[in-house]
Order: structure tokens, then sequence, then C-alpha cells
């Protein structure tokens, strides 16, 4: 063990650690409205609408984040028109392939996790809602909305942490995120052994975060 | 317990059947993806000019040879578990490398280039055809002035781990905005593609890669050699002191080391090299 | 189409041989993943604080460490404490893991973990009187655990371990590092090699698709075998 080694990359990968949660965050936020999205589609008695819904998520869970990342980055960076065309602004960067990649990913998850608690919301409440004279958009708002939310969360706290793992294959597109400073670091060092057992510290450090502050939010919206 | 016992007694059993069998031959490793010095056809074979190299020197040194697969990211430190005995990867000799492992003698000049596609401002930039970094003068510093005028601002895409990153960072061309990928074979698409207006690695990945692929990829600027770039490729080895000088893999090492130097000498002698080299690169790059 | 036909020209029959590769090193992860679970699941189960203490390390490390770190860390520290084990007893040699068995017990580490927490989650749902009742018919712990917890434990863990086994099956596209040639690598060196990497990313997904709708059709039947009577 090289403890100076350990010392001397703890910030560096501390700081990288930033981009990590900086593209964990972005790709969480428009993932939650994907898969919110599709999941209302899923929900809904339109069987086409249904169908697309579920080709969507079934691709996107079938396969691995890897070939995702893969074929977003170097698989349509290569195609002519796709370069020639106002897509190419964002595909071009490196960050926004990675976003838009786990964004999908995470998307189709999330679609999933609310569907089924859309699914298993008791007809009572909306029930007492329509008796109530509520609107059938208010009902959904102010009713299936909080509580699909509620019954998601321990599902969706596993997400997260699922996502922040994924996020490490953002080093495999040049991105300099916790992995990717890793690696840059053994490339100098060749000592991958230090380096990856404090980044992988770093990222456990994250998920025990993630896991109790959900832990806290299921106390405090629990019925 | 006596299902742990037996599932456990199971697995060390399992695991020390594949205690290498191939004891006695060497095994070296390469990284099958920076032709033409070793890549792969489409029959998954390693070819190129390390591949066809590594059998030839083998040949003198009299003993037989397994040419193992390991990606560029991991060759040093799998070289030091004793994955394999021997790199041939197009590795230069440099000096931060050597803190940590040897090499043999050089068995062939790399010579690093900058590339662009066609019509890139770069173009026509007006340095010498050549520099030396190590022998320095006002040439040179004259050189790395006019590329570091010509970098500023641009992305700059080379493969992790490589000289051609150490220079890109060592602050001889200002402060640069590298880009590093896993392999060449990244870098080049990526080149292709457009995310990266300039890319450094061998001359001779470009014009392969210009070659084999018809993309207008031209080759800008200086080459370089010395410095940071190194003297040269040659078989890196573990140091006989990583397993202890009187040990016997520590003998073995400093044993393999003598046999490499030997083998290359005979080859050169024998022409071997330069005709390998004209055969892949289209010139004689043997050193 | 002519780089994915079959011979020596064409990428096709590579492709299928790295499919049944990928397939290979899944099965063969996932009852690695088995035995670390048969191992560490009583741990978790127990009474003993410090068995509590090893197992609950395990899960909580390898499920909240990126998978690429810990095939990284295995690859690397894997082979040097294998050989350390050696050195003990002797055999001072390189021991040559080879890149099948390497990917297969760094994915199987991790798919281990997971399995843990299905068969834990599964014997807690057995009702508590069948304990009671082997005990009053005289079951000592061994016949218990053989004849009554470990069958319905594996009937009442099939839907989760599906997701184990798409989750495992998915993590064999990481470990490229090992060099074992699966769908992921052999794709990405026909990306490298004939600059088409749109085609052949398409395809691996492609396979992935394959791979996973094929097990969990299968995976299906057996969940409604094994609940016939119930």
């Amino acid at each position: 063990m090289d403890f100076d080694l350990i010392i001397n990359s703890f910030p560096k990968l501390l700081f990288a650690s930033i981009t990590t949660l900086k593209l964990l965050s972005v790709s969480l936020f428009i993932g939650l409205f994907i898969g919110l999205f599709f999941s209302i589609l899923r929900v809904n008695n339109n069987i086409i609408l249904g169908k697309i819904a579920y080709g969507y998520s079934y691709t996107f869970r079938g396969t691995p984040l890897l070939v995702q990342i893969f074929i977003i980055y170097y698989g349509f960076g290569q195609v002519e028109l796709i370069r020639e065309s106002f897509l190419w602004a964002i595909l071009k960067e490196p960050y926004w392939c990675a976003v838009i990649a786990f964004a999908l990913n995470t998307g189709a998850y999330t679609s999933e996790i609310l569907r089924s608690a859309f699914q298993t919301i008791k007809p009572g409440f909306i029930e007492a809602g329509k008796s109530l004279g509520v609107p059938n958009k208010l009902i959904f708002y102010k009713i299936q909305i909080p509580i699909a939310i509620r019954q998601s969360l321990p599902a969706y706290g596993n997400e997260i942490i699922l996502m922040l793992k994924g996020t490490s294959l953002a080093s495999t597109v040049t991105l300099m995120d916790l992995t990717g400073v890793a690696k840059y670091i053994i490339s100098t060092t060749f000592k991958p052994i230090e380096v990856f057992i404090i980044a992988g510290s770093i990222y456990l450090f994250f998920t025990f975060i993630i896991h109790n502050v959900i832990k806290f939010l299921e106390k405090k919206y629990s019925f | 317990m006596n299902i742990f016992k037996k599932l456990g007694l199971g697995l060390l059993i399992s695991l020390f059947l594949t205690i290498s069998a191939n004891a006695d031959k060497i095994r070296i490793g390469t990284e099958g993806a920076y032709p033409p010095w070793n890549s792969k056809d489409a029959s998954g074979k390693l070819i190129g000019f390390e591949v066809e190299l590594a059998w030839a020197l083998c040949r003198y040194i009299g003993q037989q040879c397994v040419i193992v697969e390991q990606d560029w990211d991991g060759m040093i430190p799998a070289l030091q578990m004793r994955k394999f005995d021997a790199i041939m990867a197009g590795m230069s000799i440099t000096d931060e490398r050597k803190k940590v492992i040897t090499f043999s003698q050089g068995y062939a000049d790399e010579v690093a280039s900058l590339a662009v596609m066609k019509g890139s401002d770069l173009e026509g930039m007006e340095t010498p055809e050549g520099i030396n970094l190590s022998l320095g003068g006002s040439g040179v510093n004259k050189a790395l002035k006019t590329i570091t005028g010509a970098l500023a601002g641009k992305t700059v895409c080379t493969q992790t781990g490589t000289i051609h990153q150490n220079f890109l960072e060592s602050g001889d061309v200002g402060k640069v905005n590298v880009r590093t990928y896993k392999t060449q074979d990244d870098v080049n698409l990526d080149l292709a593609s457009g995310r990266c207006d300039v890319a450094l690695a061998a001359a001779v990945a470009f014009t392969d890669y210009a070659e084999k692929s018809g993309k207008p990829v031209v080759l800008v600027g200086p080459t370089f050699s010395g410095g940071a770039f190194g003297n040269g490729v040659g078989v890196g080895l573990r140091q006989a002191s990583q397993m202890g000088e009187d040990s016997a893999q520590g003998k073995r090492d400093a044993a393999l080391l003598k046999a490499f130097n030997k083998a290359i000498d005979q080859a050169r002698k024998d022409g071997v090299i330069s005709r390998l080299a004209i055969k892949h690169f289209g010139f004689d790059a043997s050193m | 189409m002519e780089l994915l036909s079959f011979g020596k020209t064409g990428w096709g029959d590579e492709l299928i041989v790295a499919t049944i590769m990928t397939l290979a090193v899944s099965v063969t992860a996932m009852l690695i993943g088995f035995i670390f679970a048969l191992i560490f699941t009583p741990l978790k189960l127990s009474k003993n604080k410090f068995f509590n203490l090893i197992a609950n390390f395990y899960t909580t490390i390898i499920r909240g460490v990126p998978e690429l770190l810990v095939i990284y860390l295995f690859f690397f520290g894997g082979s040097s404490a294998i050989m350390f084990v050696g050195s003990i007893f002797g055999y001072n040699d390189y021991i040559e893991i080879n890149a099948f068995l390497t990917g297969a017990f760094s994915i199987g580490i991790i798919s281990g973990a997971y399995s843990t927490e299905v068969f834990r989650g599964a014997i807690q749902s057995i009702d508590k009187g069948q304990f009671e009742a082997s005990n009053v018919l005289g079951f000592n712990k061994a016949l218990r655990f053989y004849k009554i917890i470990l069958p319905q434990m594996l009937r009442l863990s099939i839907p989760n371990l599906s997701n184990v086994w798409q989750i495992t099956l998915k993590d064999t596209s990481l470990i490229s590092v090992t060099g074992l040639v699966e769908i992921m690598r052999q794709s990405y060196i026909a990306a490298g090699s004939t600059r088409d990497p749109l085609l052949f990313y398409t395809v691996a997904a492609i396979l992935y698709l394959i791979l996973t709708f094929l097990s969990m059709k299968i995976i299906n039947r057996l969940e409604i075998k094994y609940n016939r009577g119930y």
C-alpha cells in the first residue's frame, strides 16, 4: 500500500466527485420527467401508447447502460445526418451524451416504478375524491401523484443508488468524473488498487448518504 | 458446515486447476488496438508489426511464446502483477515508465505527429519538419511557440496514459484542453466526427486510419521525438528488483531482459526488424 | 451488411461466439453468486453480531460501489491475493486465472451480493410456524435447512432472482478489462476495426435484448412450474 499516493489523490478524487454528483442530479431530474411521462402512458387506456411506453422501458432495461452510452456517443457521432443537424450542438459534447444516456436509462426504470405505484393506489382514494366532486385533473395531481411518489420512495431510492454507480461509465466517453480521474491517476502512477479503493470509498460514502436520506423521507411521509 | 467445506474446496480446485499451463513459455502482452503496431483482424487474430516481431524475437530466444491481449490502461499494472512477462505494445521508453518497469533496447522509432481533418485552420502551420525535444535550441523553441498558439482554445485528443498525453500536459505547448480516450481507435473516431479539433499520436496511426477509412485526415506541424516522447519503442519488462533480485522470479526477469536485448541485436543484424517495419509502416522505422 | 457476414471477412460468426460467451460467463457468474449467497445468507440471518457484520460488509460494499470498480479491483487485486495464498503454501510461480474465470468471479461477487439479499428476504418471509413445526417433529438444523427452508427459499426467490439474473447478464458488458471476448468487447473491437460503431453497438444492444427476452421466458415458465400447488 502506498499511503502517500492515497493522501495525494484523495483531494483530486473528491474534487472529481463534483462532476459525478452533477451528472447524477441532472440525469435524475430529466429522467424523472421522462419516467413520469411514460408511466402515465402505461396506465393510460390507449393501447398503442401503452405499447410504445412498454417498448421504451423494455429496451432500456434489457440492454447494458454501457451499450446505450456507446450508441449515443460513438454511434451517433459517425452519422453524417446527425452531425449536420441541430442535434449535433448537444451530441458533440461528451457531457450531454452521458446525460442523455443516463436520463433515458433511469427514465425507463422510473417509469416502471411509478407505473406500479399508480396501479397499487387503492381505488378508494380516487373514489373518495370523485364523491367529493373533485375534478379528475385535480384528483390526478393532488391525490394520485403524491401517493404514487410516496409509494415509490423505497424503489426510487434504490434507483438513485444504481444511477450513482452508473455514472461511473461517463469515464468511457472521456468525462473526468470520479472514475475518470481515478483512471487518470492510475495511468501516471500505475497503482490501481490504492486509487480504486479510495474512489470506491467515496462512492460508498455517497451511497450511504442517499440511503439514509431516502429512509428519512420514507419515515417523514409514511401514512 | 460440511457442504460449505465441500463448496470451498471445489472453488479452490477450480481456481488452481488453471495454474499456468504456460509456465515455461514467455507471455507477451499487447493491446491489439494500435494499428499498425498491433491490432486484431476480423477473425479475432492479433496482427501487426509487433505481433510478427514478437514471434521473430521468440524464435531467436529459442523459447515458445504466448501473446496475451491487454487493454492499454492496465498494461503496466498487469506486467507487474505477472499476468505476462513482457510488453510489446508500441510502448516508448520513457524515464517516467522506467521508474516502475525496465525496458530492453529500442527496436523501433515512434514518430509522433499532430493530425487534423482536411479544412482545419491548423493546416499549413509553419514549423520545421521534425523537432527533437531533447536537443532543444531556438528552432525547437520557435516551433513549440507556433504550436502553442495553434492549439490554444482547441480540443486536443489523445490516448490515455501515453507519451502524447504527457507531452500535452508537460506545459511545453502551454495549457492545452486535452481529452483522453481508452484506445487510438476512439481518438480516430472523434477526430473524424469533429468532436476533436486536433489529435496527437504516432504518425503511422493516423496515416493507417486515413488509408483504411478513406477519411481526409492530414498530418500537421512537425514530427516529435525526444523529451517527453522517450527514446524509441522497446520491450517493457519487470524490474528484477520487483520480485527481489535473488528470488527465482527476479533472476528469471533479469535473464529475460538479456535474452530480449540479444534477440533484438540479432533481428536487427538479419534485417528482420527493417523488413517488418517496411511491411507494416511503409518505411524503415527500425532502430 | 457485409460486415456482419460469416467467415473471414465478416464479424457475424465472432459475434455469435461472443454471445455464447456472454451467456456462459453470466450463468457461471450467477452460480458463483449463489455460492456466495449460500455462504453469506446464513451469516446475515445469524444471531451472532460478528457474522452479521461480515455479511453486511459484503453486501453493502458490493452494492454501493460501481460495478466497474469492483471488477477492476478484482482483476488487479484478485490475482495478487491468490498468489499471496499460493506463496503461503510455498508456490511462488505465477498462477494464471484465465480470463473466463476472472470475469465470472468478478461478476459473481457482485451477483452474489444481490442474491444474498434475495435469499434473506425469502427466508424471512417463510412462515415462522414452519420452523416451530419442524422443531416439534424433531428435525435437526441441517435437515430443517435442506428439507424445509431451502426448497421454499428457492421458490420464493424466483421472481427476484430474475432481476438478479438481468443485472448479472448486463454487468458482463463491463468485464472487457479481463480480456474476455464477450458481446461488448467483440463489438468494441469490431467497431474500432471497421470504424462503424453505430452498426456494431446496435447489434450488441439487439443481442442483449434477445438474451434478456429469452431468459425471461424461461424464468416465467419456472415460476409457473414451481408455483403449482400454491
